[in-house]
């Protein structure tokens, strides 16, 4: 008697909760629904996917064919044999994760870019917005429509690339491989995140979609062509001479680490090179006392995501700064009709 | 007594050094059909950003159906439907399936959206197209859609911000129509904002007249022509076959002289005047019969007698007009 009650209270509770939460959450599902068919649907995604297979089957192929090489001249017996099949390559075409640090940003920017301003200039954000929704549905819901999508398309391709090279190497990974597998996808989808973030903020900010992807891609330019350039005029002006002092020296390293920590694509680079490759032990500058000692050889995934625990609080950071960004700005508009 | 449904006091809404909507008080009663009449750039567009939340008021207070809409935007949101100005649909998209996507934001179940959207697309005759996408509808077409998606959420007040613009002679009669039938079978407020006064006039129960963000006058036509015409709200136009010998202008001009001297001895003319071959007469009352008779009684041939009452047009203009003569005096004076 006394269980069925309780059972009955369960089965209650539990009900009547999902119906409390259901409710308000439905308008919500209703506009992520509507974004990922929208994104699905459209031209400029199914071109982008097709770009992303195209490229990833290149790099996947030259990994292939170049994996016997390396793994001749490596140990017989290399523990992270399946890994290579990210980052090696033969020269023709860059290996996967490089691929994806140079798609996943185009990736991100075509995906918001018109996001908000092309709502508006078709009059449906005004119509939208009169409905009982809070405003910031609207960009929670694009954002997180826009990642699912991207989420699933990375980890796709992940898994197509994992799956293609079980099928032509014949070696599974092993468990720890896989989830420096998982964890280098996930970071990835980070990075496209911030950028995605970045863009759904330009398009806030202009209301013509061409200037947002303008500044999107501009962005991007800046710091993968130019911000480098800039480090190096910097740091060549303070660069102490062979002979000074080690700790000279060292700060200097420390200075021109820092400089282009700023740079979400190397915190990216960083991210992805230490998880692919477990014989990285740090990422910084480091002096002959610590290297004293040391036993070459990979580091467990735990440690690994410690060596770049920063470099990733970096880049959730600064996708969290550019959703607040638009957040922002976008609340305190006043939406008038096109 | 019966309790306004929207209640606006004191409402003022300033962008920088410009003031947009300037200390408006308004009030509408529930089930009525209120025209916000004035040019553009008057503020209008405004102040119904503001009744929906949509944008925040500098000054003063709104109230709709007792919600607030500057601390409660949803809710508001819910009982009020607003089709903005030159509404836009998801071209991609049918138009059922636009109204189904609005239903959904709406709360309603996949089911129940499907159900109320045919429902609506039948009422604003919309039903053969249904599936058509809307980037092809024409733009009544889209008006129409509009409303639909207006009342698939049940509203208790819509609100439409110059819906006409762009249509049809034809199709923007059969829209208000539309209006005034919804509003009168399911007891809907609607406040409808337009440059253009004939269709104000054709629909509407009371209008608002405003000029520069401030409400200049607000009554039903009576009213307001009866505010701004109260020595001579009728005019009676006559013309009277002229002299023989009309190659003479002294002829016509002893006529005329003759018939403005006997008009003016009638009760309740204000004035007479000669005009373009017409008599123009303003009185403070209808009293043509008395004019007609004077006329016949001088001997000359009546050929033409109209009466014109003071239409929306002549109310809207001369607001305008003083609208307009005021500011010159402001501009003059600073």
């Amino acid at each position: 008697m006394n269980m069925i009650n309780i059972g009955y209270q369960i089965r209650n509770f539990l009900f009547s909760s999902r119906e409390r939460g259901f409710r308000p959450s439905r308008p919500f599902r209703v506009m992520v629904e509507k974004e990922v068919a929208d994104h699905i649907r459209s031209w400029r995604f199914i071109i982008l996917v097709i770009l992303i297979f195209l490229t990833c089957a290149g790099s996947l192929y030259t990994a292939l064919s170049s994996i016997q090489k390396v793994t001749e001249k490596a140990t017989a017996d290399d523990p992270f044999f399946f890994l290579r099949l990210f980052t090696v390559s033969d020269g023709t075409l860059p290996p996967f994760f490089v691929f994806i640090s140079f798609l996943g940003p185009l990736l991100g920017i075509s995906m918001g870019f018109d996001a908000v301003n092309s709502e508006y200039n078709r009059g449906t954000l005004s119509r939208v917005l009169a409905q009982p929704i809070p405003r910031d549905y609207i960009i929670n819901a694009k954002f997180v429509a826009a990642l699912t999508v991207i989420g699933i398309m990375v980890f796709a391709l992940s898994f197509l690339v994992m799956g293609a090279g079980l099928l032509a190497i014949g070696i599974p990974p092993t468990v720890e491989e896989f989830m420096r597998i998982i964890v280098f996808t996930l970071f990835s989808v980070i990075y496209i995140a911030f950028w995605l973030n970045l863009s759904v903020f330009f398009s806030i900010r202009f209301k013509q979609p061409a200037t947002s992807a303008l500044s999107g891609i501009a962005i991007w330019l800046f710091f993968v062509v130019f911000y480098p350039l800039i480090v190096n005029i910097i740091t060549r002006a303070f660069e102490p001479s062979e002979y000074a002092h080690p700790r000279a020296i060292f700060l200097f390293e420390k200075f021109k680490f820092a400089l282009v920590q700023v740079m979400p694509n190397e915190l990216y680079n960083e991210v992805v090179s230490t998880l692919l490759t477990p014989t990285v032990r740090s990422l910084g500058p480091l002096s002959m006392e610590q290297l004293q000692g040391a036993i070459p050889g990979p580091v467990p995934l735990g440690q690994s995501l410690m060596i770049i625990w920063p470099q990733v609080t970096g880049l959730i950071a600064i996708t969290a700064i550019c959703f607040v960004l638009s957040y922002l700005s976008f609340m305190r508009r006043e939406i008038r009709s096109r | 007594m019966v309790n306004n449904i929207i209640e606006i006091s004191n409402l003022t809404k300033r962008y920088g050094l410009f003031t947009a909507v300037d200390k408006l008080n308004l009030s509408l009663l529930p089930g009525e059909i209120f025209g916000l009449l004035g040019p553009n750039g008057a503020g209008k567009s405004t102040t119904i950003l503001m009744l929906m939340g949509l944008t925040e008021p500098s000054e003063g207070s709104i109230r709709v159906d007792g919600i607030d809409p500057v601390r409660n935007p949803v809710d508001v949101k819910k009982i009020v439907g607003y089709l903005p100005e030159d509404v836009g649909f998801y071209d991609n998209l049918s138009g059922l399936e636009n109204l189904v996507y609005t239903a959904g934001l709406n709360g309603m179940s996949k089911t129940m959206a499907i159900d109320n959207a045919v429902q609506m697309l039948g009422r604003v005759g919309l039903s053969d197209e249904m599936h058509k996408k809307t980037g092809k509808y024409s733009r009544g077409m889209r008006q129409r859609l509009g409303i639909a998606d207006v009342l698939i959420k049940k509203p208790k007040i819509i609100i439409l911000d110059e819906p006409t613009l762009g249509i049809d002679p034809a199709g923007i009669r059969e829209f208000l129509n539309l209006i005034v039938k919804l509003s009168r079978e399911e007891g809907i407020t609607v406040l409808f904002s337009s440059h253009h006064l004939h269709q104000v006039q054709q629909v509407c129960d009371r209008v608002g007249i405003f000029v520069k963000g401030k409400l200049l006058a607000a009554g039903n036509l009576d009213y307001l022509a009866k505010q701004l015409f109260s020595s001579h709200a009728y005019i009676v136009e006559a013309r009277i076959a002229l002299p023989e010998d009309k190659g003479k202008s002294s002829a016509v001009e002893t006529q005329s002289h003759t018939v403005i001297e006997r008009l003016s001895q009638v009760e309740g003319v204000a004035k007479a005047a000669f005009q373009d071959d017409l008599y123009i007469i303003e009185c403070t009352g209808d009293i043509t019969p008395v004019i007609a008779k004077t006329i016949v009684d001088t001997g000359f041939g009546l050929t033409y007698l109209n009466v014109k009452k003071y239409g929306l047009d002549d109310i809207y203009y001369r607001y305008f007009e003083g609208g307009y003569e005021h500011d010159q005096h402001r501009l003059s004076n600073s």
